[in-house]
């Protein structure tokens, strides 16, 4: 998504939220009228001949205080806004009921009523579907990522390194993108298949794994390489990594980004869940482990972390003594 | 083998454990002579330290013979048989920190960086035996010792010293010497050390070396100071004299030039109920250190002098006197000790009987009774100043 697109849906968001606290505090009001004063509100609606209305607009009025706390605590506005539409429905069925076995002046007060809670329902509509819309499209600020769970998205994903080895060797190493899963987690396997073209495996949770075809889009070498996904790739994603000069004259500036456009429904909520609430922490990683490999030749391994890569979901590890053959001999899918 | 582990707050255990393996081809596998307890670890075995996990195997003062290389190791740095004191920071020897010599900032040998990077804002180096935030690493209070960068940090010994000469080569001489070069001690210096332990004693020494006109040593147990001062250091006992009064009259109202903290985050203190207030703040986690050492260096060093921290530090402590520090041009210096750096030229001022490091040893245990050596040395009983285990 792109940042101007991201501001719009924040607009509306903030319209939807303004609109569902209004509704809430109308039903607050009812509620309250229809509970302490039930006589006026029977009397209003021309209802006040019936024995069974005392009993209804009280229920009505409890009914109404319910769609109030949810409209005005919880952010989740469209759920709330569609319950209101379904109160409205319940209403006007009985206002229906009510005038068939009346006329007069009841009679005009029901339709009188019946065209008020019309027009309310109307309102109530058109902001369950706003701000079911705007749920779809866009997200509140301070729910952003479960809603990405739940809804799809693009992930943006920024990480930089120093890496004291001349840019060209760092280019080098990266460009031989069969390299990479020697230091970034989820990557399986990465396999040439042309001059700018590939094959990516990586593992997805549950064991299971996905693959996808990535080409070359753009490159400079010993400068930049960008990449993305082709075809119908299950989570398309895109890639850029510059190699910049340190100041120091000696080391290399690694800086990344990854966009990931994450779909919607179980494939989405299964990556969300995998890259976990801190996917820039497994790209520092990833970059920690290059910069690992390039300067001392391999990734480190400790007793507590003993499978490279595979450190940060080994907490709370395992204690910090030798393994035993057994453990050696199962290696890291233990 | 056998080796000493982290059972839970208080308590460690000398287990059966799995003999090491090569897991990097840089590694070595050590048959341990001769390791130590250390004064920081009793903040592991007191619970300071986060990230301990039980079964962790302590230790990170060792020396030994190496029995394995990995195929990384190049045969000129480093054979089977080779007699070696290994340093605790674990140092890639390739990255910026290293190439600047700051060993104990390595930015490549700690595979849980990113924990120590939240802690600590960048990562530090990975350390034996000194908690997951360090990497994980077995320690050395054992048979054996997995040491990965084998070709970077082990220093090989071919004289004929014994291990209770060159041991403490691997942390507490070059912490306390780098506590004293950190000073820039000139001719005319009075420099205070508080804190009478091993690291202590050798920061006097080293301070000496480096041609300190007079050193103080600060502590509040006897047998400690009496060490120090046969070591021809001038004993301050804080639980009998007002410290900073103490401190003016020896030297005229200025103040030491340079002030060591060589007790880091469990001080005691004489005042109880300042002691009392960190200690209640700590042990509710509100606070990681008890930091009176650092704070009363602080208010005691003269203006412009220097204060060096080689006592260990964790997280955050309250109270830190920045207006003492600020407007009296205090220089702060610190670090976790940069090994490898010390190593070579502080063997051969003990070759040439200019530091004698077997002066604090009290107790030789072997490591089976490591237990009671935890005791009597976090307990100050028995005397106890330093214990060397034998495997």
């Amino acid at each position: 998504m792109t940042q101007l697109a991201t501001r719009e849906s924040e607009a509306q968001q903030d319209e939807v939220q303004r609109r569902g606290r209004g509704l809430g505090w109308m039903s607050l009001g009812l509620g309250v009228a229809q509970l302490a004063a039930p006589d006026t509100v029977r009397r209003i609606s021309g209802v006040d001949d019936s024995a069974t209305s005392r009993t209804v607009v009280p229920l009505v009025g409890a009914r109404e205080l319910v769609h109030a706390a949810g409209l005005l605590t919880s952010r989740r506005k469209n759920v709330w806004a569609w319950t209101r539409v379904a109160g409205d429905a319940m209403d006007l069925t009985a206002l229906a009921m009510a005038i068939a076995h009346r006329d007069g002046h009841r009679r005009r007060r029901l339709l009188a009523v019946t065209g008020a809670i019309a027009g309310i329902t109307a309102l109530d509509l058109l902001t369950a579907v706003r701000a079911t819309q705007t749920s779809k499209t866009g997200s509140a600020p301070t729910a952003r990522s479960a809603r990405r769970e739940r809804e799809g998205g693009s992930m943006d994903l920024t990480a930089t390194t120093t890496i004291r080895r001349p840019a060209s060797e760092v280019y080098a190493f990266w460009r031989d993108l069969e390299n990479l899963p020697t230091f970034m987690a989820h990557l399986e396997q990465v396999r040439t298949t042309g001059d700018r073209t590939s094959h990516w495996s990586a593992a997805a949770p549950f064991g299971s794994s996905v693959e996808w075809d990535a080409e070359i889009t753009d490159e400079t070498p010993g400068e930049k390489i960008a990449w993305r996904s082709t075809g119908d790739a299950k989570v398309p994603n895109a890639g850029t990594v510059r190699f910049l000069p340190a100041p120091d004259g000696v080391s290399t500036e690694v800086h990344v980004v990854l966009v990931y456009d994450i779909p919607g429904g179980a494939v989405g909520k299964a990556v969300a869940k995998y890259f976990g609430e801190e996917p820039h922490q497994q790209l520092d990683d990833d970059l920690r482990r290059l910069k690992q490999v390039l300067e001392t030749g391999e990734v480190v391994r400790s007793d507590g972390a003993p499978w490279g890569k595979r450190a940060r979901k080994e907490f709370p590890q395992r204690p910090a003594q030798p393994l035993s053959d057994a453990e050696l001999e199962k290696g890291a899918d233990a | 083998m056998r080796a000493n582990t982290w059972a839970g707050r208080n308590k460690v255990e000398v287990r059966d454990v799995p003999d090491p393996k090569i897991l990097n081809n840089r590694d070595a596998i050590v048959r341990i002579t001769s390791t130590a307890i250390c004064g920081s670890d009793l903040h592991l075995v007191d619970g300071y330290v986060p990230t301990m996990q039980d079964g962790d195997i302590l230790g990170h003062e060792f020396m030994g013979e190496v029995i394995e290389v990995g195929s990384g190791v190049s045969a000129d740095k480093l054979r089977v048989g080779d007699r070696v004191v290994v340093p605790f920071p674990i140092a890639c020897g390739a990255c910026a920190a290293c190439a600047a010599e700051l060993y104990s900032c390595c930015e490549n040998t700690n595979p849980n960086a990113g924990i120590s990077e939240k802690m600590f804002g960048h990562p530090t180096a990975g350390i034996f035996g000194y908690s997951h935030l360090t990497g994980g690493f077995a320690g050395g209070q054992a048979q054996y010792a997995r040491v990965p960068f084998a070709d970077v940090g082990p220093l090989k010994i071919e004289s004929d010293l014994t291990d209770e000469q060159v041991l403490f080569l691997s942390d507490i001489l070059p912490t306390g010497y780098m506590g004293a070069e950190m000073c820039d001690i000139q001719p005319s210096d009075v420099v205070a050390v508080w804190g009478a332990g091993p690291v202590g004693q050798f920061a006097m020494d080293s301070a000496r070396v480096l041609g300190a006109a007079k050193v103080m040593a600060i502590d509040k147990e006897p047998y400690r100071l009496q060490m120090a001062e046969r070591a021809g250091h001038i004993p301050v006992n804080f639980d009998e004299v007002d410290v900073r009064s103490t401190l003016l009259e020896l030297t005229g109202g200025r103040g030491p030039d340079k002030c060591i903290d060589a007790v880091g985050m469990e001080a005691t203190h004489g005042s109880a109920h300042i002691a009392a207030y960190d200690r209640v703040k700590q042990a509710v986690r509100s606070e990681t250190e008890r930091p009176h050492a650092l704070r009363q260096a602080i208010m005691s060093c003269r203006s412009g002098g220097v204060v060096s921290v080689i006592g260990v530090y964790g997280g955050l402590m309250d109270k830190f006197p920045t207006g003492a520090w600020m407007n009296r041009s205090l220089t702060l210096r610190t670090g976790q000790c940069h090994v490898q750096r010390y190593m070579k030229p502080l063997l051969q001022r003990i070759e040439r009987g200019e530091i004698d490091p077997t002066r604090i040893i009290t107790h030789t245990l072997p490591l089976d009774q490591a237990e009671h050596g935890f005791d009597i040395f976090k307990n100050k009983q028995d005397n106890c100043e330093k214990i060397v285990l034998k495997p």
